[in-house]
């Protein structure tokens, strides 16, 4: 089973609640895709064992063939190419990889190279396996990461037998979508402010679209719940948990520790999983 | 020759629009008849590669430079390669920046002015 751990707002928590599942549930697989600033292996300190180099394909030109036509700057949907009078000329960091311009290069000028844009590791923390991607500083896209972070996941379990953590990027965007388009139940961690409010709406849009279920945590609990309770009560989206405004919870994680290594926190995370797993499987029926 | 002008609208009295990838118009300049056309930039709300996008049209208008604001790294590069000249102009009628470049007034570029952005 693949748990999902989300957000629309950046800071909301995805990370503690991520980090703390996967280290109380045994022989589970805890997998980083916030690949733009992965922090899980703080928490987690996991020993590492491959790292492995992740590429996307970008054109290269062969001068003596290219003829100038301006097919793949025509095809190209991400203006990766101009095609001048007397030149071609290829933008690597716009380029996405599909690989369109190759294939209708009429002169077969096109050929394809790797450009490395970041990593993956694979290792292991106790008894649960440890993944985490890195996008190299300075590139702009994290999902050929993430969707190598998910067919690791597919090399290490490929019957989907073990429980899966995804620590998903912020936001909505691609790299979200990619982090959630595979997994059998979504976390949206928010917290109970108007931010948290609109972000998690923005979420729950997404969510909708690739019809997942899924549940929320408030996290920070205690401000202002009343709109967060309001607004999923509507959309009948069930509360997994509220974690509370605590700060004891932030000198633990500012620490770069767990929170269930402290015995009053262990009944919290436990309970946020068996509300994961209940919520799943009443879904299933 | 032909030269491009970033433009907010269509004449020769609109203003100069600061944004190169992301402008509303490009007016194609004749410097020998005082002709000109307006052209649309269909690609302003592009994704990203505006930039690139927006130095692509505007090449196949045979133009031998380019007056906008501001450029972006990518659109620098490539009418670098494409041998296309950049200028540089504040915001200005069109008419007058036309007459500007006619003097030698504007501040060629062959740096990005600005960092590139992506949507």
């Amino acid at each position: 089973m693949i748990i999902s751990v989300a957000s629309g707002k950046g800071g909301t928590g995805k990370t503690l609640v991520a980090t703390n599942l996967a280290s109380i549930v045994d022989d589970s697989i805890y997998v980083d895709c916030d690949v733009e600033e992965p922090n899980g292996h703080l928490f987690l300190k996991p020993a590492i064992d491959k790292k492995e180099p992740v590429a996307i394909p970008v054109p290269i030109v062969d001068k003596t063939k290219c003829a100038h036509c301006g097919k793949c700057a025509e095809v190209c949907q991400f203006n990766a190419i101009i095609s001048g009078k007397d030149k071609t000329i290829i933008f690597e960091k716009l380029c996405h990889g599909c690989g369109s311009c190759v294939y209708f290069c009429p002169q077969e000028a096109l050929l394809k190279k790797p450009r490395i844009i970041g990593f993956t590791n694979t290792g292991s923390f106790g008894n649960n396996i440890f993944i985490s991607g890195n996008l190299n500083i300075g590139e702009p896209m994290a999902p050929p990461i993430i969707k190598q972070c998910l067919k690791n996941i597919k090399k290490i379990d490929p019957e989907n037998q073990k429980i899966v953590i995804i620590d998903s990027p912020p936001g909505t965007s691609c790299p979200m979508i990619e982090s959630v388009r595979q997994t059998d139940f979504v976390v949206l961690v928010t917290e109970p402010t108007p931010f948290g409010l609109h972000d998690l709406q923005l979420a729950i849009e997404v969510i909708e679209q690739i019809k997942k279920p899924c549940g929320v945590i408030i996290n920070k609990s205690g401000f202002d719940n009343k709109s967060i309770l309001k607004y999923c009560n509507q959309k009948n989206i069930p509360i997994l948990a509220e974690i509370p405004h605590d700060m004891e919870i932030g000198k633990i994680y500012a620490k770069g520790e767990l929170i269930v290594n402290n015995l009053k926190y262990q009944d919290l995370i436990k309970n946020i999983y068996e509300a994961i797993i209940y919520q799943y499987n009443k879904k299933e029926i | 020759m032909k030269i491009a002008i970033t433009s907010t609208e269509k004449t020769l009295n609109s203003q100069l629009d600061p944004r190169f990838g992301r402008c509303q118009y490009f007016i194609i300049y004749n410097l020998e008849t005082n002709d000109f056309e307006c052209i649309d930039n269909i690609n302003k709300d592009a994704v990203g590669g505006a930039g690139t996008a927006a130095a692509q049209l505007i090449s196949s208008y045979n133009v031998s430079a380019v007056i906008s604001g501001n450029f972006g790294p990518n659109a620098v590069m490539g009418l670098q390669q494409l041998g296309i000249k950049m200028y540089s102009s504040n915001t200005n009628s069109i008419q007058s920046i036309i007459d500007d470049y006619r003097k030698e007034n504007l501040k060629e570029i062959s740096d990005a002015t600005v960092p590139g952005k992506h949507r």
